[in-house]
């Protein structure tokens, strides 16, 4: 079991460096950023995706893209939530419980849809079961493309509202 | 009236390269394959409806072969096979959701899929504007002395499926458990209806996003095999090189996540390393980390070269070197072992009496794979062994896991050394009759079952797909009792079931 850590001090860090932000992300106009610092808690509900969604963001966990290097972390309560990502195409069954999730979370909130379903149900769109894309629930501040997103392209997606967390624009 | 066991008997060649057949019962028959089914000496390999009739596919215990019956249900009842076939109860209440019909019979009438919140009534039968009561749910009850109820989810703490548990606990106890799902419920079965096989290919690899390959391969096979498509060789063993991926993957990532859930970090932080290696070769090789899209009905959309199965081949020697140390390490850390070993024990009784398919089934006694006991093309021509244990616990789910991690690795090796030449897909007929057809796959949760009818224009009548979670669930409420409530998590991810996937 020694080994383990031994290798692991003498070798370099796995981690690799972020993603370079899009312009596109940085255009979001958001005020009160400034009083988060460089920090977002952030709180996952799944409303009903294929779990695609979930595994690249627990990807996001893994020493290569090691998320919390970032000053990015997912947090178990709404209450200490800074972003809620959305994942799935909201559901008819999941719309009252992230209603619910994001009226837990303290001022000042952000949302971001995560991936093709959460911006406008997908290829579930349409369904007697399901409400639609997100902003059919809740207002949505950032978009992040893909079935699934990658996780460089959650990354960029995160990192981009912390830029813009941290200047206040 | 006939021997209900002539009834089941196709063997796994036939209806692999064919319609499938189905036998219409009286209520009689119907009755007798219950009665059959309680006994043990056929399993339940899925149960759901259509317009008017309910149809069972079946398993013979004794010889392996299989069969699908229908009952008619015009009148919409039907007798209940749950009352005497527990694991066949919730299909049965997501059944009658859907199609507004009355299990006779049975003894749990409450909705399942239907939370009350769809502004109308049974979506594939007789559609009723009225949605039920978004009613209190009334879970099962629990007596005795100094009871104590949690609520969790459908919201919940880590980055996981919608899905709420309501725990009865006396002290640290877990005197019940039971599980409320439906919460990811997309209405896939009714998206699925009248639409053309290549749009219901993009569906089928949505169902459930860990199970990309294996659904979507299973979807193909049902269709193939409804259409009387001949796949070319290399598709298939291109199929099985991707379903094996697919399988090394999740199961890299589980064995990491239990021993998370054990407070053992380090060995998420490692085999999570593992499986990000796999997911951009499979990205690499195939363009999408989950291979999503890569199968369609009658073959494959994308070729490998020669630069490609020579990194596949770099990616199984890595894997097997950096994962050796790793088990050595699970099989050294006393305080680890002291968690798993005899937590959540599944008795080998209940998991054959279930049919519970992957990890779960073997990990008690199960001695059941789709690859190996319904043989489908590349897999009867390659060499692997099925590991089964009896002891059933956390430890045993996460040996299982461990040695099919090598079977994987083996099996890779074996497809890219025996790789044939040739076509990648083949033409669909663009109509035809009225046919039907099943696939069943053997995913990295266990056998994946779709049925698909067509109905005579080239497009899907009716298309249903099983997850392998439908008889694990229940399962895992069974297992969870007498353990104390702070082991939930680990024994929950040591059977990771599908949520999406049952949900539908």
């Amino acid at each position: 079991m020694r080994k383990f850590p031994l290798k692991g001090l003498l070798s370099r860090p796995l981690s690799e460096a972020a993603p370079e932000v899009l312009g596109e992300v940085e255009e979001l106009g958001i005020a009160l950023r400034q009083k988060l610092g460089r920090s977002l808690a952030i709180r996952l509900v799944d409303a009903g995706s294929c779990n695609g969604c979930e595994l690249e963001l627990q990807a996001l966990g893994n020493p290569i893209y090691d998320l919390e290097q970032f000053g990015l972390k997912f947090v178990a309560s709404p209450r200490h939530a800074d972003v809620l990502l959305v994942t799935g195409p909201v559901t008819r069954n999941m719309e009252v419980a992230l209603r619910r999730t994001y009226d837990a979370m303290p001022a000042p909130k952000w949302v971001a849809a995560v991936g093709d379903c959460a911006r406008d149900g997908g290829c579930f769109a349409g369904s007697y079961a399901v409400v639609g894309g997100a902003a059919k629930v809740l207002a949505v501040d950032l978009y992040i493309a893909g079935c699934p997103p990658d996780p460089r392209a959650l990354l960029q997606g995160l990192l981009g509202l912390l830029e813009r967390a941290s200047t206040g624009t | 009236m006939s021997d209900i066991f002539d009834l089941i008997s196709v063997p796994a060649p036939e209806f692999r390269t064919g319609p499938m057949a189905r036998h219409k019962v009286s209520r009689a028959e119907w009755q007798l394959a219950i009665d059959e089914l309680a006994r043990g000496g056929l399993s339940l390999l899925s149960l759901w409806a259509s317009r008017g009739a309910v149809h069972m596919a079946l398993r013979r215990g004794e010889t392996g072969e299989i069969g699908v019956i229908s009952v008619d249900s015009r009148r919409k009842t039907f007798p209940s096979v749950g009352v005497q076939h527990p694991a066949a109860q919730r299909l049965e209440r997501a059944m009658v959701d859907l199609f507004g019909l009355s299990a006779s019979g049975a003894i749990d009438a409450r909705p399942w899929l239907d939370h009350g919140v769809w502004g109308l009534r049974h979506p594939m039968g007789k559609t009723s504007e009225q949605a039920i009561e978004a009613m209190d749910y009334q879970f099962l009850p629990s007596e005795g002395e100094s009871l104590h109820q949690a609520a969790v989810g459908p919201v919940h703490a880590g980055i996981i499926e919608p899905g709420h548990f309501r725990f009865t606990t006396q002290g640290e106890i877990v005197v019940r458990l039971e599980a409320r799902l439906g919460y990811a419920h997309k209405g896939v079965d009714a998206l699925m209806s009248g639409v053309d096989a290549r749009a219901s290919a993009h569906l089928a690899a949505r169902v459930c996003g860990d199970s990309s390959v294996a659904y979507g391969w299973a979807y193909a096979q049902a269709v193939e095999a409804a259409l009387g498509v001949e796949v070319p060789a290399r598709a298939i063993w291109l199929r099985a090189l991707m379903a094996e991926l697919e399988r090394l993957a999740n199961h890299l990532g589980d064995i990491g996540a239990i021993c998370n859930d054990a407070a053992f970090g380090m060995m998420l932080a490692r085999t999570s390393l593992l499986r990000e290696r796999v997911l951009r070769e499979c990205d690499t090789c195939f363009g999408h980390r989950f291979m999503k899209d890569v199968i369609v009905p009658g073959g494959i959309t994308r070729d490998l070269d020669g630069e490609a199965l020579r990194r596949l081949r770099v990616l199984t020697g890595e894997i097997g070197e950096a994962f050796a140390p790793l088990v050595a390490l699970y099989d050294a850390t006393a305080s680890l072992l002291d968690r798993t070993v005899g937590a959540g024990v599944l008795s080998p009784e209940l998991a054959q009496n279930f049919a519970a398919g992957g990890f779960v089934g073997r990990a008690s006694g199960r001695d059941f794979d789709a690859r190996r006991d319904l043989a489908y093309a590349p897999y009867d021509q390659l060499e692997f062994s099925v590991p089964t244990r009896r002891d059933g616990d956390v430890n045993a789910r996460i040996w299982i896991r461990i040695d099919e991690v090598a079977q994987s690795l083996s099996l890779i090796g074996q497809i890219l050394d025996g790789l044939p030449q040739g076509a990648i897909a083949a033409e669909l007929p663009s109509r035809g009759a009225a046919r039907e057809g099943l696939g069943l796959i053997e995913g990295f949760r266990g056998d994946i079952l779709v049925w698909v009818k067509f109905d005579g224009r080239g497009r899907i009548a009716r298309c249903h797909l099983r997850d392998p979670s439908w008889f694990q669930w229940p399962l895992l409420e069974a297992v969870i009792k007498d353990n104390i409530l702070a082991d939930f998590p680990l024994c929950n991810k040591s059977f990771n079931c599908a949520y999406s996937g049952v949900d539908l």
